[in-house]
């Protein structure tokens, strides 16, 4: 029985995680998915993303922080907010000098605010505590939830043991549904919004710019406003993470993780296609969990085995991008209703 | 006060480290103008020279190859010979990358490629952090006095005097290549239009061959000198310098080798000159704002052509 209450809360957990980087897929198919948009600064709008939060919605610094700022202790939905807010105007900071130029552009100017998120996140202790991070984040409904769960348990002694351990940690349920709530809703609001008259505008800004701008529309604000509202989902995932890790620091946001594997699982669902964008997420990240085990059986050390899991991930994306660029799923294709019939 | 009188000894660090990010920003320049993608796996080539030439050191130590010193140097023949066939084996690992992996994708669009780049450079640092860990390996674990330059009061290591010397000389066989050489001229016309180019018979596979070797053999001496200036390599040691390599080349006008050279100086120069004002951690931030401010007063750089 252990076994399976082992592998339950493994599966919360695994469950958690993929959420959060499905909401990430999600806010990266619209940068790039429906718009085309080159963006390799994923980590920095995540990173940013649950600093704020966890500013926001978290406790005022203790007495052995080197903070002295923030700590608002809001509520969590107020936290979430101020993520995509702070990410959305960072986002815009960093499209206005590029996104009238070349892709490239936009790629280097991304990966250099992350860079730079980083190092003010590394560097700037009087706001982020540096590299010993924030702590004691709250996870929101934590105490009644678990005040619950303990009365429960209390007023049913003679359960059995597993089934105790199993009530013990159902929190983590409470979350699990809450990241797949927000995540739901994420997805319907994308697929309105993709099918909108705005939604067809990126589109034809993905396909070919230069006749969208032929045909009077203003390219630049619409690729900004996508970068934005890609780059505040991306925050709100960041927020999500701060509040169920409730401990961050500038190590929990390496490079690889927000935006490498962030991209291979957009990728490998299928870009242009928000189903592909969440689906690609879960196998990514299965994928990513099973390197774990794999490696485990090889007499490697723990450095090694992590960088092999890398080199792993790197010839997968290699292998898609040869092999079946597309993706598993493929974009839709527009449905005929979408187009306006000639009343004759 | 203090903070300015130190500012002559950081222009001497500036041209040492502008030196390195010009060579690594000429590579990024010409696969740009010829492949038409920003290469992302530059800074990790970058490494791979020097953990190559790390390898080669430590087996010419081993077969007994000598290494005394060259005068004030704290290296000598074995290291210069490894120096060298770094170069050469980098440059062969990039043409086998470019056969296995970027030729299938040269019809793909350039975001495709740049994501592949991203792929090998990840792939590439995990393999090195694979065989020789995380942790930092010396070329040479030995203390080198610095000379002190009369009158001005900069001090300056012989080690350093030979990073820019090197610099100067690659640059300048660069330039030699691509002003009187067939193939550098040919290059230069593909830079400018491929199409036109093959028209005309040049053999643009060869060229793409050509801009690999120079752009890898460059590489691999940047990461070389740089581990020779930092007395320490690690597989991180390119990507911490990639972002500060783009900003130079985006600085000086992207697919431009020549800007190149010149946006290496002055991020280089700027970022050291920084540290009198700012905390070290932040050059390449420093770099970053420079290039941002660039894109918004000239986005072509300024060396870039006007499209």
């Amino acid at each position: 029985m252990d076994t399976i209450v082992g592998i339950i809360n493994y599966i919360v957990f695994f469950a958690i995680t993929a959420g959060t980087y499905g909401i990430l897929s999600l806010g990266l198919n619209i940068q790039w998915g429906y718009t085309g948009l080159f963006n390799i600064g994923i980590a920095g709008f995540y990173a940013l993303g649950a600093y704020t939060a966890a500013l926001v919605s978290g406790p005022p610094p203790g007495a052995w922080d080197g903070r002295i700022f923030g700590g608002f202790e809001l509520p969590f939905l107020v936290g979430l907010l101020a993520a995509a807010v702070v990410c959305g105007v960072v986002a815009l900071l960093v499209g206005i000098p590029t996104l009238r130029l070349r892709a490239d552009y936009l790629a280097i100017a991304t990966i250099g605010i992350a860079e730079t998120i980083r190092l003010v996140l590394k560097n700037e202790s009087w706001l982020t505590n540096g590299v010993w991070g924030l702590q004691q984040i709250p996870s929101p409904l934590y105490g009644p939830i678990h005040r619950g769960i303990s009365r429960f348990l209390s007023g049913h002694p003679g359960l059995p043991l597993w089934l105790h351990d199993l009530i013990s940690k159902s929190y983590n349920w409470f979350y699990l549904l809450l990241v797949l709530g927000i995540l739901l809703t994420l997805y319907l609001i994308m697929q309105r919004l993709v099918r909108s008259p705005w939604g067809r505008v990126i589109k034809a800004i993905r396909e070919d710019e230069d006749a969208a701008a032929m045909s009077g529309k203003n390219t630049f604000s619409f690729k900004l406003q996508a970068l934005v509202l890609g780059a505040m989902i991306m925050g709100i995932g960041g927020g999500l993470y701060a509040h169920y890790a409730r401990f961050i620091s500038p190590a929990s946001f390496k490079p690889l993780y927000g935006t490498f594997l962030i991209w291979v699982m957009l990728i490998l669902g299928g870009s242009g296609n928000n189903k592909g964008a969440i689906l690609g997420s879960f196998v990514v990240w299965g994928i990513w969990a099973g390197t774990d085990f794999l490696t485990g059986y090889f007499p490697f050390t723990a450095t090694q085995a992590a960088s092999l899991r890398i080199i792993i991930i790197a010839i997968l994306l290699e292998v898609i991008l040869l092999w079946r660029p597309q993706g598993l799923l493929q974009r839709e294709k527009p449905p005929l209703g979408d187009i306006p019939k000639n009343k004759s | 006060m203090q903070m300015l009188s130190r500012i002559p000894q950081l222009l001497v660090y500036g041209v040492i480290s502008g030196s390195i990010l010009s060579l690594g920003g000429i590579g990024v320049s010409l696969t740009y103008s010829i492949l038409g993608f920003s290469n992302f796996a530059h800074g990790d080539i970058m490494a791979l020279g020097a953990y190559i030439a790390l390898g080669l050191f430590a087996l010419f130590t081993g077969l007994g190859i000598p290494n005394t010193s060259f005068g004030p140097l704290s290296f000598g023949f074995g290291f210069i010979l490894s120096f060298i066939l770094a170069m050469g084996l980098t440059a062969l690992a990039v043409i086998l990358l470019d056969r296995f992996l970027f030729k299938r994708l040269r019809r793909s669009s350039s975001i495709i490629l740049m994501m592949s780049s991203i792929g090998v450079a990840l792939g590439l640092r995990n393999v090195l952090q694979f065989f020789w860990g995380p942790q930092p390996h010396y070329y040479i674990e030995k203390i080198q006095l610095a000379i002190v330059i009369p009158g001005v009061g900069v001090r300056i290591k012989p080690d350093q005097v030979f990073i820019i010397i090197v610099a100067i000389a690659s640059v300048g066989l660069v330039h030699y290549f691509l002003q009187h050489t067939k193939m550098g001229k040919a290059m230069r016309a593909t830079a400018d239009n491929m199409a036109l180019a093959r028209v005309t018979g040049i053999n643009t596979e060869r060229v793409i061959l050509w801009t690999w070797v120079i752009g890898a053999a460059l590489a691999a001496t940047a990461g070389i000198l740089a581990g020779i200036e930092n007395k320490f390599i690690t597989p991180e040691l390119g990507w911490q310098m990639l972002l500060s390599i783009f900003a130079s080349v985006v600085l000086g006008g992207l697919g431009n080798p020549y800007g190149a050279i010149l946006g290496g100086m002055i991020i280089g120069l700027s970022e050291e000159v920084s540290t009198a004002f700012i905390s070290t951690g932040y050059k390449p931030a420093v770099a970053f704002i420079i290039m941002i401010i660039m894109l918004l007063v000239k986005p072509t750089g300024l060396l870039g052509k006007r499209r």
